[in-house]
């Protein structure tokens, strides 16, 4: 795995006996001890995730805030120094490029949260698109490592090793502060469904912090947790992932994400045309959650079947709940079909996919 | 490094068997297999009665990472299966040689366990 890019915690978790594997391009851990076990435990307590192989995108300059509304579909105007926006980023078909996190740090001033697997893709992009606005835009992917301290737990492991007072950082909120003697963006913000921050620092720093978070959270029923939990808990929490509930042709409509299209705020941005004649017209297919009552996993890109048996879509997500006992996941169906019943055939056993309006679980997320 | 107890024997597709001086066996996975396979989620076991020659698909085993098929190490008949791994299929990640048990069975020819491989090939195969 020479060829891999590596955090700045490979050995961290190499050392704790992280199972190593390519996840895209980056050598990242997939579990510590059980998948299963390290997803109960954000759930109950906390967990510590080591997501250094996010990007990390600055957008600086007066025509920051103008060049962003234009660049993603949410709207940017909202954002004030400290909030945080979840937002799509299209292509003018309504296809996404990426969905991202945009911070605002002051007026002009503006950070970007880009998935590993598409930064190259999103450099790219963005900076094709700002050319005709007056911004900079600067890759500081190798800059940044993200820690991510997330469960019921989490606020309070993270108080404990800052002055910050986190409990004016609401949720979608960030606040600057050192934690345990590092520099961090402290945001209210994660991709479990729990509470909890996620922490950019140096990369330099990474390994000091991890120490001291998982000193300060192990008395606490803090667990490292790897990607394989992360993966569970964001399906369990129904946040689409990347390539698979929102691709380069399932648009956030498609995918349930229209609260993240803001079609009238007011400026034109990328893709808003497509976007408006797909929720005009209707759109041709659903992205719909369902869980099976049946503890066989009905795993990505397996058919989904009509009442007669017809294919009528294809599953994007699944996985085992472990909190619920049984399969969970995701599917993209003709927008019919979902209002019909929908199989799956495992192995020759027919199961009822049940539609559930995620999440899957009650969660407990900082107002 | 992987759990590979002397007194079995071992297929290449790893699963053990336990062959006891009356002809009957246990059948499990190995500790090696349910590493590799990482949380265990779900075990598909056959009916009692059912037949299958060596390296017949007898089940499935599902993973959070993937499900794999089974295979009967030797011809046999099977007596009896571990029903409890239905509910607690998480077994097989502690305890796949003895409370993990998957089959008991009724080997049809006993002298076909020779042909399968002692702890110490198995340990050469897995590294």
């Amino acid at each position: 795995m020479s060829e891999l890019q590596r955090t700045p915690l490979r050995d961290f978790h190499a050392a704790h006996g992280a199972r190593l594997v390519d996840f895209a391009g980056w050598e990242m851990p997939v579990q510590y001890r059980s998948i299963l076990e390290e997803h109960k435990a954000v759930r109950r307590s906390a967990g510590l995730f080591d997501v250094s192989h996010m990007g990390e995108v600055d957008v600086r300059g007066p025509e920051a805030e103008k060049f962003l509304n234009h660049l993603v579909t949410n709207d940017v105007t909202k954002l004030f120094p400290g909030r945080v926006l979840y937002s799509p980023m299209c292509y003018p078909t309504g296809g996404v490029v990426d969905d991202l996190l945009v911070y605002m740090r002051g007026a002009d001033d503006y950070f970007l949260c880009i998935n590993a697997g598409n930064i190259a893709k999103d450099l790219a992009w963005i900076r094709e698109q700002a050319a005709k606005f007056a911004v900079t835009i600067t890759d500081r992917c190798n800059d940044y490592a993200l820690l991510a301290v997330q469960g019921p737990r989490a606020a309070e492991i993270v108080q404990s090793l800052t002055g910050a007072k986190l409990g004016l950082v609401k949720y979608y909120h960030f606040t600057e502060g050192t934690v345990a003697g590092v520099h961090c963006l402290i945001s209210r913000t994660g991709y479990t469904g729990e509470d909890g921050f996620e922490l950019y620092h140096a990369a330099g720093d990474a390994v000091a912090l991890a120490e001291a978070i998982l000193a300060a959270g192990v008395p606490r029923g803090l667990e490292l947790a790897g990607l394989g939990a992360r993966d569970s808990l964001r399906l369990e929490a129904g946040y689409p992932l990347y390539g698979h509930e929102i691709t380069q042709d399932i648009s956030p409509l498609t995918a349930g994400l229209g609260w993240t299209v803001k079609l009238d705020k007011g400026a034109d941005f990328i893709g808003r045309a497509a976007l408006v004649a797909e929720k005009q017209n209707g759109a041709a297919h659903k992205v719909v959650f369902f869980k099976t009552g049946d503890r066989r996993i009905v795993r990505a890109d397996h058919p989904v079947l009509g009442p007669d048996g017809a294919t009528v879509g294809r599953v994007l997500s699944g996985t085992l709940s472990p909190l619920l006992n049984e399969a969970i996941g995701s599917a993209l169906v003709t927008t019919a079909a979902a209002a019909q019943p929908l199989q799956v055939d495992i192995r020759g056993t027919k199961l009822n996919l049940h539609l559930v309006k995620p999440p899957f679980v009650a969660l407990k997320k900082a107002s | 490094m992987s759990n590979v107890p002397e007194s079995l024997r071992y297929a290449k597709s790893h699963e053990w068997l336990k062959l006891e001086s009356d002809g009957t066996a246990t059948v499990g996975i190995t500790d090696y297999a349910q590493s590799s396979l990482g949380d265990i989620t779900y075990v598909q076991l056959p009916k009692v009665g059912a037949v299958f020659k060596a390296g017949d698909t007898f089940g499935v085993v599902e993973s959070v990472k993937a499900a794999s098929d089974l295979y009967a190490p030797v011809a046999c008949t099977i007596t009896a299966i571990n029903s409890a791994l239905d509910s607690a299929p998480e077994t097989l990640n502690t305890a796949p040689y003895d409370g993990a048990w998957m089959l008991k069975v009724m080997v049809t020819n006993p002298a076909d366990a020779a042909a399968l491989l002692d702890a110490a090939a198995y340990q050469k195969l897995i590294g």
